[in-house]
């Protein structure tokens, strides 16, 4: 009984557990990659305890793949000690960990994983309570298998209506962030419903969920269906319900998408959110789609539509990286990655690229660039000088063609 | 007795640390660029012992546990915030970086002031006028960790399931 955090909980404890009791539970799936591993080994080895269960550990290098620097490359090297010391199955570098983790199989309904990576509140797309921690949290169920929990109360986002033109997701999602604040859910599970949400493809659902962090949120959750099965079934990975009973929700949010519009959310806070109409023709030097929010098929298919046929001016940097090398494949097979450098963009290998400012395109002083990312901290993207614009993969798009922040209603 | 670096509301991690920094595990080597960028002078003049004091949800961002790592590092006693980002807060407790959350001291402390903190009992001195302040208490387990020096100390003598006692 309950939300669907409260559910997953009680499914896992095989008892009734609500909000506000700290649990002790078994992780299903320990994730980290090449920049939180290092020191999850640290902790594990200062523990003095031999690896709990290395069939549920999961490392990706993705942050910085292939190693840009000699520091990189070194400690890359001592996480690759590890994997083969412990035997360690789970490694891939084919793309972002929360791609990948979705890809392969590891996140499933009910299952309680935690990530060396805030964004692993993505999961809660397929019914998977899924929560970022910190490298030592990693250690820790590394050496136990388990880890502690606040059971979370619940914010849920009740959208309706369906999207206008040029209008996707990824403006939902910065319309609630700029309507709660980047601390205005914290600690909380965001759960996200409503005719919108229950009509959206996976892809999209996981661009709403990867997002809950930038408001604090402990995880982003949505109830499965349908379409979460179709999607787990036709990839051969088993599928249980996972659905909020009787739940009591904190604070309910009511949101229609009839009116919505592109939104920015401009440097250097995310829920800094306005519609793309205020920044329209602002001058940018790069821009960049791709990342655990929009580097998924259904992003660089929008972006290939625009691109199709049309040159994209070499004064720009205009960078895309696919989320994985699946993403990669079907990109090429369709035709979009001839389509993406034929108009002159420059498609880098999949993983993180630029949005962790230590290669593939990183910004200088007084460089703006209008990205897909998730967050525009300053610094993130290298100078702090410089300035980060997040949009949707088609408000990037259209001011890539433009070379300057551009409504995508104008060009779709 | 420490002096206070006083912050902003929604320091992140990038601030504390950014990401092209973090190619080192070295504590030391961290923190000689924490707020590197937002605010040069912390490096070089924070001495052991001081204080760092922010107002709402202190590191929120990234999972980086360089962040934390990279302010115990350079001699911080403690962060005392109106309130911190959950992985910051979950961080600091593991890697035994003392936290205070306190509602009062962010709006009545200046830059620069000094004061006094007696972790154990929640207790705040701001040195200029004698004023006192108390902090919010942890709960029992998190106390466990904290008393422990951080959960790797912790796990070093205990079982995990010891922290159940606490819950």
């Amino acid at each position: 009984m309950g939300t669907i955090a409260e559910e997953i909980f009680s499914k896992k404890l095989s008892r009734d557990v609500s909000a506000g009791e700290i649990v002790l539970v078994d992780i299903d799936v320990t994730m980290s990659h090449d920049n939180t591993t290092p020191l999850a080994i640290k902790a594990l080895r200062n523990t003095g305890k031999p690896l709990f269960d290395k069939n549920r550990v999961v490392v990706i290098f993705d942050h910085v793949q292939p190693p840009a620097s000699v520091e990189s490359a070194t400690l890359q090297k001592e996480v690759l000690q590890f994997i083969k010391k412990e035997g360690i199955k789970n490694f891939f570098r084919e793309g972002i960990c929360h791609q990948v983790l979705v890809e392969k199989g590891f996140v499933l309904p009910g299952r309680v994983i935690i990530g060396g990576d805030s964004h692993t509140c993505t999961y809660g797309a397929l019914g998977a309570f899924g929560t970022g921690v910190g490298s030592t949290d990693i250690g820790v169920s590394y050496a136990t298998g388990k880890n502690w929990f606040r059971v979370p109360e619940t914010f849920y986002f009740d959208v309706n209506g369906s999207f206008n033109k040029g209008v996707y997701p990824k403006d939902l999602i910065l319309k609630i962030i700029g309507k709660v604040g980047a601390r205005g859910a914290t600690y909380k599970a965001c759960e996200f419903g409503g005719e919108t949400i229950e009509n959206m493809a996976l892809g999209d659902r996981l661009t709403l969920t990867n997002m809950a962090i930038e408001m604090g949120g402990k995880t982003g959750l949505i109830k499965t269906d349908k379409i979460t099965e179709n999607f787990l079934k036709s990839r051969g990975y088993p599928y249980q319900e996972i659905v909020p009973k009787d739940p009591n929700y904190e604070k309910v949010f009511e949101f229609n998408v009839d009116d919505l519009t592109p939104q920015l959310a401009v440097s250097p806070k995310v829920d800094n959110v306005y519609p793309v109409e205020k920044y329209e023709g602002t001058e940018v030097d790069e821009v960049f789609i791709g990342t655990c929010t929009n580097g998924r098929i259904e992003d660089l298919e929008i972006a290939a539509r625009m691109f199709k046929g049309k040159k994209l001016s070499p004064l720009l940097k205009t960078i895309i990286v696919p989320a994985s090398n699946e993403v990669y494949f079907e990109a090429m097979n369709r035709g979009y990655i001839k389509i993406f450098m034929d108009a002159g963009a420059m498609v880098c290998n999949p993983g993180c690229g630029p949005c962790i400012g230590r290669h593939q395109g990183v910004i200088a002083p007084g460089d703006r660039a209008l990205t897909t990312m998730n967050r525009n901290f300053v610094g993130r993207m290298g100078s702090d000088k410089g300035e980060i614009i997040i949009a949707s993969p088609a408000t990037a798009a259209a001011t890539a063609l433009n070379g300057k922040i551009t409504d995508p209603r104008e060009v779709i | 007795m420490g002096k206070v670096f006083r912050f902003g509301e929604d320091v992140n991690t990038d601030e504390i640390i950014p990401g092209r920094y973090n190619v080192t595990t070295d504590p030391k080597a961290l923190a000689d660029h924490c707020f590197f960028e937002v605010r040069p002078d912390f490096c070089k003049n924070v001495n052991s012992g001081d204080f760092i004091v922010a107002g709402e949800n202190f590191g929120c961002g990234s999972s980086r546990e360089h962040a934390p790592i990279a302010i115990k590092a350079s001699g911080v006693k403690a962060v005392i915030a109106k309130s911190f980002a959950r992985i910051f807060y979950r961080n600091c407790i593991n890697i035994g970086l003392p936290i205070m959350i306190s509602d009062e001291l962010y709006d009545v402390i200046e830059d620069g002031d000094e004061i006094d903190v007696n972790l154990k009992e929640g207790k705040i001195k701001i040195l200029k006028n004698g004023k006192e302040l108390r902090s919010q208490r942890f709960p029992e387990f998190i106390l466990k960790i904290i008393d422990a020096g951080g959960i790797v100390n912790f796990l070093k003598n205990h079982d995990i399931g010891e922290l159940e006692d606490g819950i």
